[in-house]
């Protein structure tokens, strides 16, 4: 079995990398993600399956990645501290190397107050930091957390997730500090549209020459309207969407909208792709997963290597 | 101290429904001082209970006592000779207090009167706030003196998760982010080194998680 993913092949050979999200269904629809899954496929070096996001329930995480794999698509399968103790991780850990993941993303998770059971019980046994120390020690060190063997560990990519545009930035570079020196080799971040905030920050990070030691992917979301650029400034946590862009969508008919997004979208990703440190795009098409191979087009990123 | 929140009136009532001689016992500790289960708030209650059975038209007796503390057996005792006359007690300690109670005289149904929240501090006249969750293993000396077990909404140890936002919890932005205000000690205090180190996942044995706790101490033992 090669141990090498699509995702880590193209960074490693230099490559400026271009992944996306495929959110699993609120059903037994494996077909949902096939669909999406043939969309991406070619334009995208991996896609991202998230693991019940804003705590709502979907299929697993593990299970949606398989269904990629099986159709010849690299995924990177998150994996959030919310709902699984270090048994259960571990555990599925094991599992998703044994089926073929080779990508996993490390991430707190949100608080189950934001999804549709509200009265559930949290775990986080452990955090996003101690998740990349677990899956490292379990392949480089060929140990469970606690202590005992691994045989034979899992051989995977180890992901984490930073958010670039919150203030303090210089939390959020040492914070991308610590994550790195716990083991994590990429680092996809929350989107950007406050390029300006961005900028600085990956200054700070090489400053820290973290660039050197995490390839850092930056996460871009077009945005289809007005009103899909007001919730998220207003209703998701930790998003900086700048009046600026608001503005921008405003001020064209409202059928052009969704093109002036995708033109804003074009136009971030070719600001990142000059930034240094930067070694690729991760594009959240909420709910627009048809617009990437447009995007991607657009970005001249096509074809893919 | 333990910081308590009385239940609601109507399912103190339907909670009693089957019962005609009523204690209301109050706790002079925890529940006294956050203004829950005290010797006025059992005055209260017991009156509220009295009106109600009267309006319902049915004969009730209410009886109120309070007693030092429904957690200890020396004080239990008091009860010794009248607890036999009641159908049920309403207690209004926690929830050790209801159940220490319920141990003791088993015949009578002890029920609970408040729900029991959590171990804080009197922030300010009438607002209570969490600080403690008996971990088991402080952890206080690494953090600043503030606990990311119970002020971080997700109990990370090597925060800010991402939803931290000026400062604030992704859950409630009027509630503070536990690693934002430990990030500014460490500054204040030039430590930020402290902050660099990852703290290892934490042994939960010592929580709730290892099962329940005892504290034995032979020497203290009469």
């Amino acid at each position: 079995m090669s141990t090498q993913g699509n995702l880590e092949r193209v960074l490693r050979s230099g490559g400026f990398v271009v992944t996306a999200e495929c959110g699993p269904p609120r059903g037994v629809a494996p077909d949902m993600i096939r669909k999406k899954g043939e969309m991406l496929k070619g334009y995208v070096d991996a896609v991202n399956v998230t693991d019940n996001q804003t705590a709502v329930v979907r299929m697993s995480s593990l299970a949606s990645s398989v269904i990629l794999k099986d159709m010849g698509i690299d995924p990177v399968m998150q994996m959030v501290c919310r709902d699984r103790n270090r048994i259960a991780i571990q555990s599925d850990v094991l599992g998703a190397a044994a089926l073929g993941i080779k990508n996993i993303l490390c991430l707190s998770g949100d608080h189950q107050r934001f999804g549709d059971h509200k009265g559930a019980k949290n775990v986080f046994d452990i955090d996003s930091v101690q998740l990349i120390q677990c899956i490292k020690g379990m392949r480089d060190d060929g140990r469970f957390l606690s202590g005992e063997e691994v045989k034979p560990g899992p051989s995977i990519f180890i992901g984490c997730v930073e958010n670039p545009c919150i203030e303090p930035l210089e939390i959020r570079a040492m914070r991308l500090a610590k994550k790195t020196s716990a083991g994590a080799q990429f680092c996809q971040t929350q989107c950007v549209f406050n390029l300006g905030s961005f900028e600085r920050w990956m200054e700070m990070v090489r400053q820290l020459h973290l660039h050197e030691k995490v390839s850092i992917i930056a996460g871009v979301t077009p945005l289809r309207s007005v009103g899909m650029a007001n919730y998220m400034k207003k209703n998701v946590p930790g998003m900086d969407v700048p009046d600026e862009l608001i503005d921008r969508l405003k001020g064209v008919p409202k059928e052009k909208t969704s093109e002036e997004g995708i033109r804003i979208c074009v136009e971030t990703i070719e600001r990142l792709m000059g930034i240094e440190g930067v070694r690729g795009i991760h594009i959240m098409a909420i709910g627009w997963e048809d617009v990437v191979p447009e995007i991607v087009k657009l970005a001249g990123l096509y074809p893919r290597p | 101290m333990i910081v308590a929140d009385r239940k609601p009136f109507d399912e103190i009532i339907k909670m009693l429904a089957p019962y005609s001689n009523i204690l209301v016992l109050g706790c002079n500790e925890c529940v006294t001082v956050c203004a829950v289960g005290g010797a006025k708030e059992v005055a209260i209650l017991a009156s509220q209970i009295r009106m109600r059975r009267m309006t319902d038209g049915v004969k009730t007796k209410v009886d109120e006592k309070t007693l030092e503390r429904q957690c200890d057996t020396e004080y239990l005792e008091e009860l010794k000779d009248v607890i036999g006359s009641y159908d049920a007690v309403l207690s209004l300690a926690c929830g050790c207090g209801v159940q220490f109670l319920g141990e003791r005289y088993i015949d009578t149904p002890v029920l609970p009167g408040v729900n029991t929240t959590f171990m804080g501090v009197t922030e300010k006249q009438g607002f209570w706030t969490e600080r403690c969750q008996g971990c088991g293993n402080c952890v206080l000396d690494r953090t600043m003196g503030i606990c990311p077990v119970t002020r971080c909404a997700k109990s990370i140890f090597n925060g800010p998760c991402g939803g931290s936002w000026g400062g604030k919890c992704e859950i409630d932005k009027d509630l503070p982010c536990a690693w934002h205000l430990i990030i500014e000690r460490y500054k204040e205090r030039g430590r930020m080194d402290a902050f660099m180190e990852i703290i290892p996942p934490k042994d939960w044995s010592t929580a709730r998680d290892g099962g329940p706790r005892k504290r034995h101490r032979e020497d203290m033992e009469i």
